[in-house]
C-alpha cells in the first residue's frame, strides 16, 4: 500500500465534485419533507432532469441552459406527483415510487437518440486571488458554478426555514397540517411549491450528472443516486446543515474508497463502502428510540394525507 | 414416402391459398437482457446479435426481447412467459440467469435453451456459451505496456469471478511483456453498471498517475472520464466499439461480437439440427473483435497488436502461454506450457508482478 500516492488536494476536489448531485437532490427533498410530504420519486426527477439537461445542452451547446432547462423539467414531473398526492389524495408512498418508474422509462425513451454523444460541459471557474491560492485554491475555489450554487442553496434553504415568515409556515404546514389549515394558511398550495422545488433541486442534481461528473448520456445513469438522497434526509433528520455534512460524507466515502483501493489497500474497502448506511440505520434507530428528542427532527405530518374537510 | 410428402404438399398448396402464414411460421428467436440495450456496451451488443439473426434469415425468423431483466425470480418468470408464448429458441444474456435457465428448460423440453458465460447444462435442450475476452484483453495489454507514459496503467474491476480476474490477468501480462517496469492499479467497484461510480474510479486512478486505463464494467463513463484529460489518459472500448470516443482517449477496443453464434445457433433450430453444446470462442471464429486502432498509437505498436490479432486467430498463440508464475512465485505453467480451459474457467489467482490481493 502506498498511500503517498493519494493527493489530499485532488481528492478533496473529486469528493466536491462527487458529492453535488446528491447534495442538490437532498436538499430540494429536504424542503419537501419539512413540508410533510414524503417524495419517493427522487430518483425519477434526477434521471428526468439528466436527459433533459442533455438534450438541451447538446441541441443549444450551452451547459447552463441545460441546467435551467432540467430544474423546470423536474419541476414539472414532481408537479404530477403534486397534484395526484394533494388534488386526488393518492397515497404518497406508491405514488413516489411511480414517478421513480415513469421517470426511468421516459429519460430512456427521449434519450435514446442522444446515447453515445458528447456534450459542452461546464468550464472551472477561474475566481481572482481565490484560484490562484497554494493548495486550497484547487481544493475548493476551482470549480464550476455549479458546485457553489448547490453551497449557495443549502445556505439559502437554512436561512429561509430558520429566519423567514414562509419558512416557518412551510414547517408548520409540516408539523400539523390541520392547525395551519385552521390558521389559515394553504396547505395544499406550500406543499405544491415545495413539491415543485424538490422536483427542480433533483432535476439540477441529475443534469449534474449528465453535464458535469460522467458527462454523457446513458440509460438508468443515475443508478440509486436518488435513493441515496433519501436515505442522507434521514441521516441529516431533516436539517440543511447536516444534509451537507451527510452528502459529502457519502460522496466522499465512495471517492475515498476508490482511492485508496487504487493506491494498492485491499483490506476493509467493503467495510467502508457500506458505512454511510450502516449510520444511516443507526441514525434513524436513535431517533425512534429518543422519543422527546427525536419528535422535533421528523416532521409531525411526513407521509399524511391531508384533506381540508376533515 | 413419396405419396405423403406429395399429399403433404398438396395439403400445402391447398392452406397456401387460405392462410399463407399456415404454410411457413416463422422460428422465434428470444433475448433476455441484463441492462437496458442503451447501455452501450454488453447488452447493446448481444442486442446488435439478435438483430443480425433478423438480418440473416429475414421472415423466416421473428426475435422477440425483454430488457433490464434482474438476476433472480423474475428471471424464472420472464423466461417461462417466453417458452409459454411460442419461443423456440431463448437466448439468456447474464451468468446470473444460470439456475433460473435449467429451471424452465426442464419444463419445456421442445424449447431450446442457450445460456452465456454459465457452466450449468442440466437438461438435453441447454446449451451454454461464451466469449474469449482474454484473447482481447492481451492484445489491449500489449498496447497500454507500450503507451503508458507514467508506467502505472489501471483495470476498473466489477466482481472478483474468475472472468474477470482472468481478463485481469490477461491484461497485466502482456503489458509487463511489452513494458518490465509497467505496474498495475486495479479498483473494484462491484457493480457492472454505474455510471458515476465507474466515472469516480476513473478518476481516482487518474490522480494518482494512471495514464492507461481499461474498464470490465458496461459503460462508457471511464472514457468520457479520461476525456477530460486532453489526451493524456487513453483507454479502451469494452464489450462494444465506443468509436465517439476515439480518436482518443479510446484508442482499441475489444468488442464482443455474438452475432455469428447466433445466426450459427438459430439457423441450426430452423434446419432441425440443433444440439447441446458448450461453446467458448473468440477471435478465430470472430465473436471476440478488436476495434479500430487509433493513429494516436504508433505505427510500430499497431502493428505488433496487429500481428498478435493475426497469430491468436490463426489459433498459433494462445495468451497464457508458460513460463507464468502465480502472485507469490510458485510456477503455474511451466515453459511453451498453455492454460486448458477449465482452469482458465476457475482463475482465483493474480499472476507474479500484480499487487493487492483479490477481494473475497
Amino acid at each position: 500500500m502506498d498511500l503517498s500516492s493519494i493527493n489530499p488536494i485532488l481528492l478533496v476536489a473529486s469528493i466536491m465534485v462527487s458529492a453535488t448531485p446528491i447534495l442538490l437532490a437532498a436538499i430540494g427533498e429536504m424542503v419537501v419533507e419539512k413540508s410533510g410530504v414524503l417524495n419517493l420519486g427522487v430518483e425519477g426527477m434526477m434521471i428526468t432532469g439528466a436527459v433533459i439537461g442533455f438534450v438541451v445542452a447538446i441541441n443549444t451547446g450551452a451547459p447552463l441552459l441545460g441546467f435551467a432547462i432540467a430544474a423546470v423539467a423536474g419541476a414539472v414531473v414532481s408537479l404530477s406527483f403534486g397534484v395526484l398526492t394533494q388534488v386526488f389524495l393518492s397515497n404518497q408512498v406508491a405514488t413516489g415510487l411511480g414517478l421513480t418508474l415513469v421517470g426511468l422509462g421516459l429519460s430512456s425513451l427521449v434519450g435514446k437518440p442522444y446515447e453515445g454523444m458528447k456534450a459542452e460541459t461546464l468550464p472551472k471557474l477561474d475566481i481572482p486571488v481565490l484560484s490562484d491560492l497554494p493548495a486550497v485554491g484547487q481544493m475548493f475555489f476551482s470549480h464550476d458554478i455549479m458546485v457553489y450554487l448547490s453551497l449557495l442553496l443549502v445556505v439559502a434553504v437554512w436561512a429561509f426555514l430558520k429566519y423567514t415568515r414562509a419558512g416557518l409556515i412551510l414547517r408548520a404546514v409540516g408539523e400539523s397540517h390541520d392547525s395551519a389549515h385552521a390558521l389559515g394558511y394553504k396547505v395544499i398550495r406550500v406543499r405544491m411549491m415545495a413539491i415543485m422545488f424538490g422536483g427542480a433541486c433533483a432535476g439540477l442534481g441529475g443534469a449534474y450528472l449528465s453535464l458535469v461528473r460522467v458527462p454523457q448520456w446513458t440509460e438508468g445513469m443515475t443508478a440509486g443516486a436518488g435513493w441515496i438522497a433519501l436515505a442522507i434526509v434521514v441521516f441529516a433528520s431533516w436539517r440543511a446543515g447536516r444534509v451537507l455534512i451527510g452528502a459529502y460524507l457519502f460522496g466522499g466515502i465512495t471517492v475515498l474508497q476508490l482511492n485508496l483501493q487504487a493506491a494498492g489497500m485491499t483490506w476493509g474497502v467493503q467495510y467502508l463502502s457500506m458505512s454511510p448506511y450502516l449510520i444511516t440505520i443507526l441514525v434513524l434507530v436513535l431517533i425512534s428510540s429518543n422519543r422527546a428528542k427525536g419528535s422535533h427532527n421528523a416532521p409531525a405530518s411526513l407521509g399524511q394525507t391531508f384533506h381540508a374537510t376533515r | 414416402m413419396i405419396r405423403r410428402t406429395l399429399l403433404a404438399s398438396a395439403a400445402a398448396a391447398a392452406t397456401l391459398v387460405a392462410a399463407p402464414a399456415m404454410a411457413q411460421d416463422p422460428t422465434e428467436a428470444c433475448f433476455v437482457y441484463v441492462g437496458p440495450i442503451g447501455d452501450g456496451g454488453w447488452t447493446f451488443q448481444h442486442h446488435q446479435g439478435a438483430l443480425a439473426v433478423k438480418e440473416e434469415y429475414g421472415d423466416a425468423v421473428n426475435i422477440r426481447w425483454q430488457e433490464s431483466v434482474p438476476e433472480g425470480a423474475d428471471a424464472e418468470r420472464v423466461i417461462t412467459q417466453m417458452a409459454i408464448s411460442g419461443c423456440d429458441i431463448i437466448f439468456t444474456t447474464s451468468f446470473g440467469y444460470m439456475d433460473a435457465t435449467n429451471a424452465v428448460a426442464a419444463k419445456f423440453p421442445d424449447v431450446k435453451f442457450e445460456h452465456a458465460t454459465g457452466y450449468k447444462r442440466e437438461h438435453p435442450n441447454v446449451s451454454s456459451y461464451n466469449g474469449r475476452f482474454y484473447e482481447g484483453r492481451a492484445v489491449v495489454g500489449h498496447i497500454a505496456g507500450k503507451m503508458t507514459q507514467t508506467n502505472k496503467i489501471g483495470y476498473i474491476a466489477s466482481f472478483p469471478i474468475p472472468e474477470v480476474v482472468m481478463g485481469i490477468n490477461s491484461y497485466f501480462l502482456h503489458a509487463q511483456k511489452a513494458n518490465p517496469d509497467v505496474e498495475l492499479v486495479v479498483t473494484w467497484v462491484y457493480t457492472w453498471f454505474d455510471p458515476a461510480k465507474e466515472a469516480d474510479a476513473a478518476r481516482a486512478m487518474i490522480d494518482q498517475g494512471v495514464d492507461v486505463i481499461t474498464a470490465h464494467t458496461d459503460s462508457t463513463a471511464p472514457l468520457a472520464e479520461a476525456a477530460k484529460e486532453d489526451g493524456a489518459v487513453i483507454g479502451f472500448g469494452q464489450a462494444s466499439d465506443m468509436a465517439a470516443f476515439g480518436p482518443t482517449p479510446r484508442v482499441a477496443s475489444i468488442i464482443d461480437d455474438w452475432s455469428p453464434y447466433y445466426i450459427k445457433r438459430v439457423g441450426a433450430v430452423i434446419d432441425g439440427t440443433w444440439e447441446q453444446v458448450d461453446s467458448w470462442a473468440g477471435m478465430p471464429e470472430g465473436e471476440v473483435v478488436i476495434g479500430e486502432m487509433t493513429d494516436v498509437i504508433p505505427e510500430d505498436v499497431r502493428a505488433e497488436a496487429q500481428g498478435m490479432i493475426d497469430a491468436i486467430t490463426a489459433g498459433e498463440y494462445h495468451p497464457f502461454t508458460g513460463p507464468i508464475n502465480k502472485q507469490d512465485g510458485t510456477p503455474w505453467l511451466a515453459e511453451g506450457q498453455v492454460a486448458e480451459d477449465g482452469e482458465l474457467l476457475s482463475m482465483g489467482f493474480y499472476i507474479e508482478g500484480i499487487t493487492g490481493d483479490i477481494p473475497n
